[in-house]
């Protein structure tokens, strides 16, 4: 294993702690560009949406994750970022323009959320978010000369330099994740600087980083525009991916589809934002996985178990009948909402550190050092 | 004026209905200080056990009804026990998604056990209606309006009367503190659950003959809920159930005198503007900061 000795501020704050780093990213980079030339059409689309969804989960990390406000509103954020790059589309203004202004327009937006919200904390923060997207869901609904209300708007294929970017084709897929790499990147940076750190202060606790002279309310604004204004860059990109929009989907299903790309991932890490989006992307492709060989598998095990084939038949029947039922889908979700909740509330990333040193401190490793404490709640009415 | 008036009774029939699942919160909130998001659905697995019992069954309506609830309080502290117990006491944030991921659970596997039809419950106020000159008021909207006030009463007497109330009211305030006083907080926070998945059982029975109950109902008025009692102020009982009421009467209105599509975000404007001025509700507590 190997150790690092942080001697000052600047070792603490590093972009890169090491070289391993730079070894085992950049093979991670070297795969992520060859995979439109290896991989089907279908996994390459997937990948895409991973982009995407890691992209708000990167938003929506700064904002819940380091900063410690809860939004069940991005689906809102994502409409305006669509919604500006649809509108805009129209009048031939080109893809950069649009996309800043879809960044732009929706971080304005959000810091206009912000200030209200800089008096709510908690549940009422979350419910308060909720209102937003609700009422944003309407507006979208409502102002037809501009959205055309539940018709929906089609959005033309991407041009970037004259060049046309089919929203199937492999340079939308590097388009979309040189996005990612580039929030990423961005996103590191800024948790490095005092904004970062303040943020982060502001998470862990708000007295304490008062006392400290960060302007807690400032912070507060400026984390909601930054993380609407990253929402609204991938909302672009989504309307792109689709080619259609229309108001029912940016429901509270996708915010909350959102809530669970940062929670399976992890909730404090910018890892567990790309985890997460890949779970969260890779879930239909197993729901299908399910629906089409499930029941073969477990027909074919119960007959290793010596049942005789009416038996197997009927299993196999059920089972199919269990699998391609409308809603197991959510009844997925909300066991794996539930189970990393209780079981591994630092989501996929942290399984991964675990893991990790496991290994690293092989015949040492003890199970409590992961052990939750106990913890016995005060009131937070009078916090 | 007639209008007026019969807007007013089914808006406030209506804000009842909230008022019941907003009740489910503010118990949950007062007693553990953990917002259940699934109450909704809590309300409509109520509701189908009802609908089970007496439309499958063909067991009486009162029998029915308390066979429900019954079974409801049960599954609260199932419920309870799988799912909010082990975090209890962690960020707020946590078990609100517990929560969630327990609604989403429920709505789905209720659209896989009784499909995703509409489904109505027959009830002994269902036909009869009540003319007061030439205002017309339904029985059910009634036996809504009865209902909350009675299950209001009760309530608040419970939580400020009796030393299981205060039992609750205190392991909310510090859990720690009410433990070593030596009230038993895991039983309590349990039978709070049971309590609420109650109410929320007589809620989604309550509602059946206004709007069918189908697995998606919990959602759509759990998310009306939520205003309700943010409006009155988590945590105040007859807080709840006014701010059902305005909400109810909100919506009633808005969708009776303004253009279409306000009525469904009257309700959460008012709440966003409630929030602005006064963040702890109408009749929420200011409680001072403690360092």
């Amino acid at each position: 294993m190997r150790f690092l000795f942080k001697t000052d501020y600047e070792d603490d704050i590093k972009l890169v702690p090491h070289s391993g780093y730079i070894v085992s990213y950049g093979i991670l980079l070297a795969f992520l560009l060859i995979a439109p030339f290896v991989l089907s059409s279908y996994l390459v689309s997937q990948l895409v949406f991973v982009c995407i969804y890691a992209t708000v989960g990167v938003g929506l990390m700064i904002l819940t994750g380091f900063t410690g406000q809860a939004s069940l509103g991005h689906a809102a954020f994502l409409a305006i970022g669509a919604y500006t790059a649809a509108y805009l589309q129209q009048f031939n203004v080109p893809f950069p323009v649009y996309f800043l202004a879809g960044g732009l327009l929706t971080g304005v937006v959000g810091a206009l959320v912000g200030f209200p919200a800089l008096r709510l904390t908690g549940i009422y923060l979350v419910i308060a978010t909720i209102s937003f997207a609700f009422i944003v869901e309407e507006i979208l609904a409502r102002w037809e000369t501009v959205t055309h209300g539940n018709e929906g708007m089609r959005v033309k294929t991407l041009s970037l330099f004259g060049q046309a970017v089919p929203q199937n084709g492999p340079t939308f897929y590097y388009l979309c994740l040189a996005i990612l790499i580039l929030t990423i990147v961005g996103t590191l940076n800024l948790l490095r600087s005092p904004t970062g750190r303040a943020f982060v202060a502001i998470r862990d606790s708000e007295t304490a980083a008062r006392s400290m002279g960060v302007n807690v309310s400032l912070y507060k604004v400026k984390s909601f525009a930054i993380s609407a204004a990253i929402t609204g860059l991938a909302g672009v990109l989504f309307a792109h991916k689709l080619s259609f929009i229309s108001p029912e989907m940016f429901t509270l299903q996708l915010s909350i589809e959102f809530i669970i790309v940062i929670l399976i991932g992890g909730t404090f890490s910018l890892h567990g934002a790309v985890l997460g989006a890949i779970f969260l992307v890779m879930i239909d492709p197993f729901l299908t996985y399910l629906k089409d060989d499930l029941p073969g598998i477990i027909a074919g095990i119960a007959a290793t178990f010596g049942a005789d084939s009416i038996t197997a038949g009927k299993i196999h029947g059920n089972v199919a009948a269990i699998a391609s039922a409308n809603g197991l889908k959510g009844a997925i979700y909300g066991v794996i909402i539930v189970l990393f909740v209780l079981f591994e509330p630092l989501g996929l990333y942290g399984r991964w550190l675990k893991i990790k040193l496991f290994f690293q401190l092989f015949p040492l490793y003890k199970r409590a050092t992961f052990k939750r404490q106990k913890i016995y709640v005060k009131s937070e009415r009078n916090r | 004026m007639l209008d007026f008036v019969q807007q007013l009774v089914s808006g406030i029939a209506l804000g009842c209905v909230y008022g019941l699942i907003a009740l489910g919160f503010v118990l949950i909130y007062k007693a553990t200080e953990v917002v259940n998001f699934a109450q909704g659905d809590l309300m409509m697995l109520g509701g189908f056990f009802a609908f089970t019992f007496i439309g499958m069954l063909g067991l009486n309506y009162w029998l029915g009804f308390a066979g429900a609830v019954a079974a409801m309080a049960l599954f609260g502290m199932l419920a309870e026990r799988v799912v909010v117990r082990p975090i209890l006491g962690y960020p707020q944030f946590s078990i609100i998604m517990a929560t969630i991921g327990l609604g989403y659970f429920l709505r789905s596997v209720v659209g896989m056990i009784w499909g995703t039809d509409d489904f109505k419950i027959e009830t002994p106020f269902s036909d009869g209606v009540l003319r007061i000159g030439s205002l017309v008021l339904a029985y059910d909207k009634l036996s809504v309006i009865a209902a909350t006030i009675i299950l209001c009463a009760l309530l608040y007497l419970f939580f400020n009367r009796t030393t299981l109330g205060t039992a609750m009211r205190a392991s909310s305030e510090n859990m720690l503190a009410a433990y070593y006083m030596g009230i038993p907080v895991k039983r309590v926070v349990s039978i709070v659950w049971a309590i609420a998945a109650a109410v929320a059982t007589a809620a989604g029975v309550l509602l059946a003959p206004i709007t069918f109950i189908h697995s998606n109902v919990g959602l759509v008025l759990g998310l009306k809920a939520f205003p309700a009692a943010v409006l009155g102020g988590f945590g105040s009982i007859p807080g709840a159930v006014v701010g059902g009421v305005l909400i109810g009467v909100i919506e009633s209105m808005a969708g009776f005198y303004l253009p279409q599509g306000w009525k469904d975000v009257a309700p959460y404007i008012v709440l966003l503007v409630v929030l602005l001025l006064k963040p702890e509700g109408l009749f929420g507590v200011h409680m001072r900061k403690k360092v």
